[in-house]
């Protein structure tokens, strides 16, 4: 391995880098990220390796195992380069055809490329709706590269983002280049990162701490996730262009250790890092001395915060404390420590690649450049996005994210994971930006965006979110600890039909001091799934409480499965789909649900054909009697066979 | 250090710089509420009760912990505002959920009108205040007990082992236990588990 101690021999391993490149040489590329490992995308590589030695072309193929791609509902996906083709959802067993026709021959595997409404075959990456709508100016390269392979992000540039502003740069203009780029925190304040780096470069002292924020932990949301583990160097090259700035020795990774593949990644390009000498007391022969600790977190969602974050650092119990002093001035051990999250440092190589310039010709007024979104949920198109601040709600969720599946309706998108909250239809023309999701009464958070469509009741949503924060709270304090606890208990007893008179006034009058009482931003922010579902959604609240209903026919204890007499076909599919031998009936025979027996766990409603739509949800109404045993259906004309 | 000169409750108060708001009004006679406070201990902030409301000339005021929060030149502090009173309530009817027996919390109650009954009791002997953990830590070096669980699963618990080597020849966390039960917790400690 070299080892580079000038931009010239940077500059010159680069050349030798993409000298040694042959564009016309067939390269497989498989994803690798965490969504197409669980696809089992280790036994695709395998079957690769395996047809490439059985039509010995070991010599004559490269394979790549690159990070996520972002599409990750369509794992495991495969590019071949140089035909551009990308094949998805590709198992082991669809190896041998993909070698055979693809890199033997010059054959599209049609049935494995992704086809659009009309049933149009699209061969490229690129030219598909979901990537074509994205501006992937962080993300993009995870696709091109191997994470375990410096080479791989230096051939492509990486970098040099760095030998600029250590060589081209003093630290105050690097430092004024973030700034004038108005990049703002990407994990969750929008806090302006340039001012936060000022803080930490004036504050006395010789020892100061740069940190990079890896505890991404909001239900959902895994943007950080595949940064970490798709392009660990950019990640690291934007940290020591950081620590260059504010002038720290001494940077740390605060990383979940649930996240193994991005560990290990880490880990890797920092040892590589090392040797090239691009850590070490002597960066790329600058002088400057920087190396980088991991710090795995053991998983504790408040971690995240930075005061606890940096008393997990410190070794003792990642706990908030109760100081006035921001940690810019006094954090690790009272020393000057910026912090910022993986995406913020990731943007970092970028603004001082390209120029602030550059970077606020993207985005909106208050919020600039591109924004990594995860779009899960009741969405057909689900995996990773990354678009220009400013994009609309619509635009995500419906041309990218290709709206909610089969003919539900869409009802509410939840942004800013727990502390964000729920914004409904009538915003979906909303402009994403941090001010513009705060107005609505939600939050920018971290990037997390979970669509949800007419079966998600909006009362459960919120008590699952509370839950979450009730677990999660680390019960130092008493408006956090107490407060949620209490609030749990109320919209659990809504969901189960016992809600009283009041209950909603008192979740507000809870919410007032937990939000403006708590210790940290924990509790600080934890009644905004509860507030933002009053605000958009109160009526689901009082039918709940008043009617004994649940409109999305969500909460098991207000519902009741019920089969339409008038609509049964008999034909045994629903009973024998019941898990609790709640139905009876039988050939000819309406069938019916035993409402003691039931479990509601809704097996029945799903497996009843659409065509005969005969399983109801009730909710707020009486069950009607169940029919006389013995009962025959009555047959839709055109008959319906038993 | 120079001094601060500061306006608590109206009242023009000096105090030294670097001390809190807690101090600054407890020397002036003014007092605020406290659970979790020790003077000789690090400000722990959990408790809540020494919340106040802090403006500057005029300006949008911000609650803000008393006894963490250091005075500041020109700082308007209101100890007993519409806000602060509120608040401090319903943090105490949530207290009264666990400790509805802790004659401090009661008291305290009483003074804020707290209501009792506002949420079902789910009675425990301990409020969680740290005053024993960080007493043990801070002042005696010895770290026989800590915190274990988190959310409303977190108590404090013994060290294994420190029960009978430290605590039984120390105590002093006895007298801070703002519940009274922690002695005979810690005789119970001392019971030889069976199995």
């Amino acid at each position: 391995m070299p080892r580079l101690s000038s931009v010239a021999e940077l500059d010159a391993h680069c050349d030798d880098l993409v000298a040694a490149q042959d564009a016309s040489k067939i390269c497989v590329t498989i994803c690798s990220g965490t969504g197409c490992h669980a696809s089992r995308s280790d036994k695709v590589y395998q079957a690769f390796l395996d047809q490439f030695d059985h039509h010995g072309l070991d010599d004559q193929v490269d394979i790549l195992r690159t990070g996520c791609h972002g599409f990750c509902e369509r794992g495991t996906i495969v590019t071949i380069l140089p035909q551009d083709v990308t094949y998805m959802r590709v198992k082991p067993d669809d190896v041998a055809e993909i070698v055979t026709k693809s890199v033997l021959t010059n054959e599209v595997v049609d049935r494995l490329v992704h086809h659009d409404d009309d049933g149009q075959g699209v061969l490229r990456e690129d030219d598909i709706p979901f990537y074509k709508l994205q501006s992937p100016a962080v993300f993009g390269m995870n696709r091109f590269i191997d994470p375990q392979s410096i080479d791989s992000y230096i051939v492509r540039g990486g970098y040099s983002a760095l030998a600029k502003a250590l060589f081209q740069m003093s630290p105050e203009q690097v430092l004024d280049e973030v700034k004038t780029a108005e990049l703002r925190g990407r994990g969750g304040g929008g806090f302006p990162a340039g001012v936060k780096w000022q803080t930490t470069r004036d504050a006395p002292g010789d020892i100061k701490y740069v940190v990079v924020n890896a505890d991404e932990g909001d239900p959902g949301a895994y943007m950080d996730r595949s940064l970490l583990e798709g392009n660990p160097h950019r990640v690291l090259e934007g940290l020591i262009i950081g620590a260059y700035a504010i002038g720290a020795g001494q940077g740390f990774v605060y990383v979940r250790q649930e996240y193994p593949i991005a560990v290990d990644n880490l880990l890797v390009a920092l040892d590589q890092a090392r040797e090239y000498g691009l850590l070490g007391p002597n960066v790329l022969g600058s002088g400057m001395a920087f190396d980088v600790e991991v710090h795995r977190g053991a998983g504790a969602f408040v971690s995240g915060e930075s005061s606890a974050l940096m008393s997990a650092i410190e070794g003792r119990v990642g706990e908030p404390r109760p100081k006035y002093v921001r940690t810019a001035v006094s954090g690790i051990w009272d020393r000057p420590t910026n912090l910022n999250n993986v995406e913020t440092w990731a943007t970092v190589p970028l603004i001082i690649d390209k120029g602030a310039e550059w970077f606020t010709g993207i985005g909106t007024e208050n919020s600039k450049g591109t924004k990594i979104f995860s779009l899960v949920g009741a969405v057909t198109n689900t995996g990773l996005v990354e678009v220009p601040m400013g994009t609309t709600l619509r635009q995500v969720v419906f041309d990218i994210g290709g709206g909610v599946p089969g003919d539900k309706k869409f009802k509410a998108v939840q942004t800013g994971g727990p502390s964000g909250g729920v914004i409904p239809e009538e915003f979906l023309d909303l402009q994403i930006d941090f001010d513009e999701l705060a107005k609505a009464g939600s939050m920018m958070g971290s990037g997390g965006m979970i669509v949800m469509d007419q079966d998600t009741c909006m009362v459960d949503m919120a008590r699952y979110y509370l839950n979450f924060l009730a677990e999660e709270s680390c019960g130092k304090c008493v408006p956090c600890r107490e407060g949620i606890s209490q609030m749990l208990d109320v919209l659990t007893r809504i969901c189960a039909g016992d809600g009283r008179e009041g209950d909603i006034e008192l979740l507000e009058e809870i919410s007032e001091v937990v939000k403006g009482w708590s210790l940290c931003a924990l509790g600080g922010t934890a009644p905004n799934p509860v507030l933002s579902t009053i605000t958009h959604f109160r009526d689901e609240y009082e039918a709940h409480i008043r009617d004994k209903r649940c409109p999305a026919g969500a909460c098991k204890e207000l519902i009741s499965y019920y089969v339409d007499p008038q609509k049964c076909q008999a034909c045994m599919i629903c009973l024998k789909s019941c898990p609790a031998g709640a139905i009876s009936g039988g050939k000819n025979l309406v069938h019916v649900v035993d409402q003691d027996l039931c479990t509601k766990c809704g097996a029945c409603l799903d497996a009843c054909p659409s065509r005969f739509d005969a399983v109801m949800v009730l909710s707020g109404v009486p069950v009607p009697e169940p029919v006389a045993p013995g009962t025959q259906v009555t047959r839709k004309r055109g008959g319906a066979s038993g | 250090m120079g001094d601060v000169a500061l306006v608590i409750n109206g009242q023009h108060i000096t105090a030294q710089e670097g001390t809190t708001i807690l101090d600054a009004a407890r020397g002036a006679g003014i007092d605020i509420p406290t659970l979790c406070h020790h003077e000789d201990l690090t400000p722990f902030g959990a408790c809540r009760l020494c919340t106040v409301e802090i403006s500057r000339g005029g300006g949008r005021s911000r609650l803000v912990t008393s006894c963490a929060y250091p005075v500041e030149e020109g700082l308007d502090v209101q100890t007993e505002s519409d806000a602060v009173v509120k608040g401090r309530k319903l943090i105490l009817e949530l207290l009264l959920v666990r400790a509805p027996g802790v004659q401090q919390v009661r008291d305290y109650g009483r003074r804020y009108g707290a209501d009792e009954d506002k949420f079902e009791a789910d009675p425990s002997f301990c409020i969680l205040c740290g005053l024993c953990v960080n007493y043990c830590a801070e002042v005696k070096g010895n770290h026989a007990i800590g915190f274990v669980g988190r959310g409303v699963d977190r108590q404090v618990m013994f060290l294994p082992g420190a029960v009978e080597d430290i605590c039984s020849k120390c105590g002093d966390c006895f007298t801070l236990c703002p519940t009274g039960v922690w002695p005979s917790n810690h005789d119970l400690a001392l019971v030889p588990h069976s199995g």
